[in-house]
């Protein structure tokens, strides 16, 4: 087993006045893992990312980084630049009234120079089927557009791992193919945030859920490589 | 709901660099707004109207704008004229019309028009990102231009939402008319926008924060200055020295 990338230990995080979202959580992420993440409206999917990104900070437990405990915001910072996140919300994460400047943010962030930040703004673009979209405006998008611009964001700073929450919100079925072929032919470890069955059974291979703050391996989701032409396809269920 | 009608057009001027657009229309409005003779802003409006008339805006944009901003100009005509003092030249019920002031109330409609029509071909010529970028080539500081640049993008954000809150609210039966309940409902509206708007603010600067941001603004400088661009830059700087030398001379006469 390879070094983790990311583990947490014992991880207790509570919003403000209220019972604890994630309780004495355990996880390991490793190279070459694609974890599925599922589980009902409020079990705590995206606190658990934006634990492991230092958006949120737990009351206790301890977020290593490559074996190296992060607590700082510089701690946090490397990560960051490690890991590519994908928010729910793609208004959240366009920035920039132009979709050029907003994919071009990450890279120039990492320190890139603006000619290369912006030849590889363009390639990821063309990567993700948006040729044409560089001087598109932002409010001018539609939603699932909008999904792609802030996925073409992400993958601009080439992070060695991603963690996208929720990435096949409004996307029509093309796109959302176009999605799982893209992310099939990224060799990078993630966790995908879905509630879209068959799409984390496409693009990833280990699923867990959160259950009263714990993170639950779910091994009955592994009989689920088939294309379903009944109704209960799109939801978790068992074959007898 | 927040259009910038000009900025998108195909024209002479609209070809032009927006940082020799931006620069220009500051070197212009200076002297047009310093000026104390009535000949430099009197050049300069000759000029502004030269440039609006080759950015081919759509009439009635243009008309409906300098018919707002001649509506300030028209409260000072009935104030000015009569409160500033000196020789008088028309009494009426008491009140005394002055020569300084209609000569004042005049100075300041043709500066008024004149920096209006420089902005409205210069300025609203610039898409609002195009304008963040230039702002930070001429050496505003970066954390003002993307404030710009922020306000823009996050204005139609907020406009949309707003816009959302309403039709959900119509689609459960509110018709607005003028009682209470209406502005109640109006009331509630705007506050679940700012409360969202705060929200958001916090979202977004955790998306930064994951794209590495770390408290410096990058821009991607896009900006290839060519010579119909500099020829430009130097005539438009030539005029505003004219205008600003003119001004100069005349005063300089006076005494
Ligand atoms: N900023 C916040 N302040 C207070 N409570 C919050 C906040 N964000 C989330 N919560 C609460 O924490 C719990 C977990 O929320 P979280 O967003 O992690 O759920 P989730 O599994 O991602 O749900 P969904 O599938 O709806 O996205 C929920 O009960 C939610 O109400
Ligand atoms: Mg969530």
């Amino acid at each position: 087993m390879p070094e983790p990338l990311l583990a947490l230990e014992k991880i207790t995080f509570a919003y403000p006045a209220a019972d604890p979202v994630l309780d004495a959580l355990d996880f390991t992420f490793s190279p070459g893992q694609r974890i599925g993440l599922f589980g009902p409206n409020g079990s705590g999917k995206t606190t658990l990312l934006h634990v492991m990104m230092g958006l949120a900070r737990p009351q206790s437990g301890v977020v290593r980084y490559k074996g190296r405990e992060a607590q700082t915001e510089r701690d946090f910072r490397e990560v960051r630049l490690g890991i590519g996140m994908l928010l729910q919300n793609a208004d959240d994460q366009i920035i920039y009234p132009t979709v050029l400047d907003d994919v071009a943010f990450g890279p120039l962030n990492r320190g890139l120079a603006p000619d290369a930040a912006r030849e590889l703004a363009e390639r990821t673009l063309t990567l993700l089927g948006l040729d044409g979209f560089a001087d598109r405006l932002a409010h001018r998008l539609s939603g699932g557009e909008k999904k792609l611009v802030s996925l073409a964001g992400v993958l601009a700073m080439e992070p060695e791992a991603l963690l996208l929450d929720e990435p096949t919100g409004g996307l029509d079925p093309e796109t959302r193919e176009r999605l799982v072929a893209i992310l099939g032919q990224l060799a990078k470890p993630m966790i995908i945030i879905s509630h879209d069955w068959d799409f984390l059974a496409h693009v990833t291979d280990t699923y867990y859920s959160i259950e009263q703050g714990r993170l639950v391996r779910d091994p009955d989701f592994v009989l689920h490589r088939h294309v379903h032409g009944h109704p209960l396809g799109d939801r978790h269920h068992h074959h007898h | 709901m927040i259009d910038e009608l000009l900025a998108r057009g195909v024209s002479p001027i609209h070809a032009l660099d927006a940082r020799c657009r931006l620069a220009a229309c500051l070197l212009l409005s200076l002297p047009a707004a310093l000026a104390q003779g009535l000949a430099a802003p009197l050049g300069i409006l000759g000029l502004g109207l030269l440039l609006t008339l080759l950015s081919r805006p759509p009439l009635g944009v243009v008309l409906r704008r300098t018919a707002a901003i001649n509506v300030f100009v028209a409260f000072l005509w009935l104030f000015v004229p009569a409160a500033t003092p000196g020789a008088p030249v028309w009494t009426f019920h008491g009140l005394t019309v002055s020569r300084e002031g209609l000569d004042l109330a005049l100075l300041t409609t043709v500066k008024a028009n004149a920096v209006f029509f420089c902005v409205l071909s210069l300025l609203a010529t610039i898409p609002a990102p195009a304008l963040g970028r230039a702002m930070t080539a001429l050496g505003v500081p970066a954390k003002f231009s993307f404030l710009f640049v922020f306000t823009y993008r996050y204005l139609h954000v907020i406009a949309e939402e707003y816009g959302r809150l309403v039709v959900a609210a119509r689609l459960r039966g509110f018709a607005p008319a003028s009682n209470g309940r209406t502005y109640r409902t109006y009331a509630a509206l705007l506050a679940m926008v700012l409360v969202r708007a705060y929200d958001r603010s916090q979202r977004v600067y955790q998306a930064m924060l994951l794209r590495g941001f770390h408290g410096r603004f990058p821009s991607l400088d896009r900006f290839r200055a060519s010579w119909p661009d500099r020829v430009f830059l130097c005539l438009m700087a030539l005029a505003a020295a004219l205008a600003a030398y003119g001004d100069w001379i005349s005063r300089s006469g006076h005494a």
